[in-house]
């Protein structure tokens, strides 16, 4: 028997409902709370039937249609670049400082998209970046830690 | 009335309140063309910078943008077929084969003249209805709140995601557990932060808007191998010919205008329903309203059956407003977006907002109507040129998209963990939708989980935790039996349809 993608998804909503009921339940209340009618673990509770209630009547009836997906067609290769590329970004961001991590995402982004035009992937990340950069310091007041900008003197 | 009705027209006319609705239009025509980015993507965009301004000329950016991605989506569906948002998808119908006869500039004449004057229309019933509804909804209590929101959610999963109801339900209670997450609004226990300071303050609403809406849109062209960019570079290669209209088509225009943006205006107000619908409805309507031998030519690019669908989809745009603006429960998923805004400005939107912000009220609804001029003066013969400025490659149109949300999230709170909070809950709504798990329900929940569960503590303590609360007011009691109406009309439809197929 073939189990469909979205039953076992639905099974993964029941299993996180369940965890999440559990969750619900451990919650510290204030001793004097304990026995209110509404503490901060009702709500919760609650939600963690509901949800255990929908996957549950999901996983039990037929599907009307099963939901076919491609695999063969789909880009995995460019999201899961894209999404590391942004982990990077995320993890430099602080570190390196906001011009050149961003810069260098958006030159990443742009190759691994497949664009090989050098000029304009320059043009539209450091370049682009700084103008950025200047607008939001100029125009909005706000301020961004940049580290390496900072220790070549271009920002205070 | 006429004291508030000057009050918005003085802040919707400031000169900065202009520059704002034109930029909205603008900024929201553009993404409204690209095919999949609709309006939700473009008002989830524009977040991040309307918390730069004051709220109500980061209500009127966000009203602009709104209107301008529905038009935009109508463009699209036109010029090419290809409908920008599930609310123009009516107009292609009878638009393309417009276009398609030489008549494109005609076809979105008739767009542009039936969306202003359905959203014309629809703001006059707006000025006259939220505040009526306003004073009736002061004597609502947190039963009634709470019965309204468990509708609201219900409604939105009915009709926002055509057989799919159990999946949208199942969104929905995903977006209120998310809410959970941090301290408890009332007595400060954390809840959910399995001890990471970062999660104590609960997940922020642009995050998840942004996550769910902006950046997975992105990954999924990138996973389809789609490019929303053609679109825009076919629209800019079209010869739109004349966007006169003789008088025989704007009799019929005309005729068909009030119908259609009564059923619009109502359509909109119903929660969940929204523009889609609407559309829908007017143009079948529509077609049982005119005489045969007009009834002959739907489909083959009629005016009726064009000057339908928009003047209602727009009609139902002003029409969300109200449950949005009255009561502070959003309808649809584009005024959920909103309301989390409103939230974030530390404004309550509901029935107190026009006595305690009137200038946000009235200028809201007075933005509506000059949005319509601008997009009827501005947008429309600058179609082509706009097109050409969208016909930017994917290749630089993803990252820009990825770039606008990482930064506009890191913006708010210099936080790198909102960042990769932002990529893992963008990564899980990327494979939901693959398998059509629709995202409206979770958002609206998210916007909602907070304001539900302070009013069914309200109601558990007052009623000592009895849940007689749910039938002790008439209007609790009647709200409560159209949402089992509508959730055993859509569960007897699932079980039905499920039957059948076996």
């Amino acid at each position: 028997m073939k189990i469909s993608s979205v039953k076992i998804i639905s099974l993964l909503f029941f299993v996180l409902s369940a965890f999440y009921l559990y969750t619900a339940n451990q919650i510290q209340v204030f001793a004097f709370d304990v026995n209110s009618p509404f503490n901060a673990k009702t709500f919760p509770i609650y939600l963690g039937y509901a949800g255990m209630f929908f996957a549950g009547l999901q996983i039990l009836l037929p599907e009307k249609s099963v939901e076919k997906v491609d695999h063969k067609v789909l880009d995995y290769k460019r999201v899961i670049y894209l999404v590391i590329i942004m982990i990077f970004y995320g993890l430099t961001i602080l570190k390196v400082g906001f011009f050149l991590s961003t810069s260098i995402f958006l030159l990443l982004s742009y190759y691994f998209l497949g664009e090989r035009r050098w000029k304009l992937m320059l043009i539209f990340s450091f370049p682009f970046v700084a103008l950025f950069m200047f607008l939001l310091h100029g125009a909005l007041n706000i301020y961004l830690r940049d580290p390496l900008l900072k220790y070549i003197g271009i920002i205070g | 009335m006429i004291e508030g009705i000057l009050i918005g027209l003085n802040t919707a006319l400031s000169l900065k309140n202009i520059l704002m609705v034109i930029m909205g239009c603008f900024f929201g025509t553009i993404i409204g063309m690209l095919p999949g980015l609709g309006p939700m993507t473009a008002i989830a965009l524009m977040i991040p910078i309307t918390y730069g301004f004051d709220p109500a000329t980061g209500l009127i950016l966000m009203a602009g943008v709104y209107y301008g991605a529905v038009f935009g989506g109508s463009t699209s569906s036109i010029l090419i077929n290809a409908p920008g948002i599930p609310g123009t998808v009516a107009t292609s119908f009878d638009g393309y084969p417009m276009a398609q006869q030489g008549k494109a500039g005609k076809a979105l004449a008739i767009a542009a003249y039936s969306s202003f004057a359905g959203g014309t229309i629809a703001a006059i019933f707006l000025l006259f209805a939220a505040p009526s509804l306003s004073k009736i909804s002061l004597s609502f209590r947190s039963p009634d709140y709470f019965a309204l929101m468990i509708l609201g959610l219900t409604a939105v999963a009915a009709f926002s995601s055509k057989g799919q109801f159990l999946k949208a339900m199942m969104m929905s209670v995903l977006g209120l557990m998310l809410a959970c997450i941090g301290q408890d609004t009332l007595s400060d226990i954390p809840r959910f932060t399995f001890n990471n300071m970062n999660l104590s303050d609960g997940i922020s609403f642009v995050l998840v808007v942004m996550a769910t809406f902006a950046m997975s849109e992105a990954l999924m062209i990138i996973l389809r191998g789609t490019d929303p960019s053609s679109a825009a570079k076919a629209i800019s290669l079209k010869e739109l010919g004349s966007i006169k209209l003789d008088k025989e088509e704007t009799k019929k225009t005309l005729k068909t205008i009030p119908r259609s943006s009564v059923i619009g205006f109502i359509v909109g107000v119903l929660p969940g329903a929204g523009s889609t619908i609407a559309s829908f409805l007017a143009y079948g309507m529509e077609r049982s309203f005119v005489n045969k031998e007009e009834k002959e030519k739907f489909g083959k690019g009629s005016v009726h059956g064009l000057a339908a669908p928009e003047t209602a989809n727009n009609a139902a745009c002003s029409g969300s407003f109200v449950p949005l603006l009255t009561l502070g429960i959003p309808g649809s998923g584009t005024t959920a977006v909103m309301l989390g805004a409103l939230l974030g400005f530390g404004i309550q939107p509901g029935p107190r907002l026009y006595m305690t912000n009137p200038e946000i009220f009235w200028s809201v609804i007075m933005s509506m109507y000059i949005g319509m001029v601008i997009l009827l003066i501005l947008n429309l013969p600058l179609i082509p040129y706009i097109a050409r400025i969208l016909a930017v490659p994917r290749t630089f149109l993803i990252p820009m998209i990825l770039f606008f949300s990482v930064t506009g999230i890191y913006l708010m709170s210099f936080n790198t963990f909102d960042i990769f909070l932002m990529i893992g809950i963008a990564v899980v709504a990327t494979g939901l939708r693959l398998y059509k798990f629709p995202m409206p329900p979770l958002i609206l929940a998210f916007v909602l989980g907070g304001l539900m569960e302070e009013n069914l503590r309200r109601s558990l303590l007052i009623s000592d935790g009895s849940f007689n609360f749910l039938w002790d007011r008439p209007l609790t009691a009647i709200i409560l039996v159209f949402t089992i109406l509508i959730f055993s009309w859509q569960s007897y439809l699932s079980l039905r349809s499920k039957q059948s197929s076996k």
